[in-house]
C-alpha cells in the first residue's frame, strides 16, 4: 500500500467542519541548496520540531495559529517534556517524546561519534499555522535567526 | 523528516527523509530506542549522500505487516480539537508551574 495521501484528506475534513480552503504551499521552483562541507561526525546539529514539545515550568502552546517558538535546552531531562496538539495523537508522544522530538536519540549519536555535536538548544513550535504568510514572514525568520545565533552546520526539521 | 510525503513534495525541501509511519510518529515507535537509532541515522546520513534539491529518501521501515492503520487513517479521518488560544497545558501540574514561576522570561515566545 503506497504513502497516505493527506492533502485531499485534510481539505475533505476542514469542508466538513466548515472551515475555509486551507491554501496548500506548493514550491515549483528547485529547491535551495546549502552542500554539507564536512562530515556529520564532525558537525553541530540543531533541531526544531513542530509536535507542540515544551519543558514543564513553560507556558504551554495554544492551539490557535501560536507562532511562539520555545526553547528546549539540549541537556533536557526527557521526564520534563511534555507534549500539547490539536492535531495529532498525543498518547505516544507523552509516552517517549522520542517520536517526535528524538532527543535521547541524538544525544546516543553524539556518544557514539555519529554526530559532531548538539546545539546547546533546540526549538519547537505548535504547527497547525492556518496562514502560511505567518510562517514564512514571521515564524521561519525567526527560526533561522536563532540558528545562526546557536551555531549550527545543519538543522533536523521534525514536522508532525 | 516527514510521515506525510504528498505534503512534502509539495513544499519541496532541499532534503527530506520519508518515514512511512501515522502521524505523530516521525521519528520512530514510543520506548523502541534501537529503531528509533535506526531512522535517524538512515535520516540525518542523506546529509553526507543527496547532491540534488529536492532529494526524497524513502526510509525502510514498516509500522505493521497488514498497513492497516492506513486503511483507518482514511476512513476515521480527524476531527480536530476546538482550537484553544489559551495555554493547553499536559496536566494540571504543568500549569501551576508555569503560574507560578512568574512572568515569562521573554515576552515574545514567552518561554
Amino acid at each position: 500500500m503506497g504513502p497516505v495521501d493527506y492533502i485531499p484528506r485534510i481539505r475533505d475534513n476542514y469542508a466538513r467542519l466548515g472551515y475555509k480552503a486551507y491554501n496548500w504551499v506548493e514550491h515549483r521552483d528547485t529547491a535551495p541548496w546549502a552542500p554539507l562541507c564536512k562530515p556529520l561526525s564532525e558537525c553541530r546539529l540543531g533541531m526544531v520540531a513542530s509536535g507542540g514539545i515544551y519543558v514543564a515550568g513553560q507556558v504551554a502552546f495554544h492551539h490557535k495559529d501560536d507562532t511562539s517558538i520555545r526553547e528546549i535546552p539540549a541537556d533536557v531531562d526527557t521526564k520534563d517534556l511534555r507534549a500539547t496538539h490539536f492535531a495529532y495523537d498525543l498518547s505516544d508522544a507523552r509516552t517517549d517524546p522520542n517520536v517526535v522530538f528524538p532527543i535521547d536519540t541524538l544525544r546516543r549519536l553524539v556518544r557514539e561519534g555519529f554526530l559532531g555535536g548538539l546545539s546547546s538548544r533546540f526549538h519547537t513550535f505548535m504547527g497547525g499555522i492556518y496562514s502560511s504568510r505567518r510562517v514564512t514572514e514571521d515564524l521561519a525568520p525567526r527560526l533561522t535567526g536563532r540558528f545562526r545565533e546557536d551555531g549550527v552546520d545543519a538543522v533536523l526539521l521534525v514536522p508532525v | 523528516m516527514t510521515s506525510a510525503l504528498d505534503i512534502t513534495r509539495a513544499v519541496n525541501p532541499p532534503r527530506a527523509a520519508f518515514l512511512d509511519f501515522p502521524l505523530g510518529h516521525t521519528t520512530g515507535k514510543p520506548r523502541e530506542p534501537e529503531l528509533q537509532r535506526e531512522i535517524l541515522i538512515g535520516a540525518l546520513s542523506s546529509f553526507e549522500t543527496m547532491t540534488a534539491p529536492g532529494s526524497v529518501k524513502e526510509l525502510p521501515f514498516r509500522w505493521s505487516e497488514d498497513e492497516g492503520w492506513k486503511a483507518k487513517a482514511f476512513a476515521e479521518g480527524d476531527e480536530r480539537a476546538a482550537r484553544h488560544d489559551t495555554p493547553q497545558y499536559q496536566d494540571e501540574e504543568d500549569r501551576r508551574r508555569a503560574e507560578q514561576g512568574g512572568p515569562p522570561s521573554c515576552p515574545v515566545c514567552r518561554s
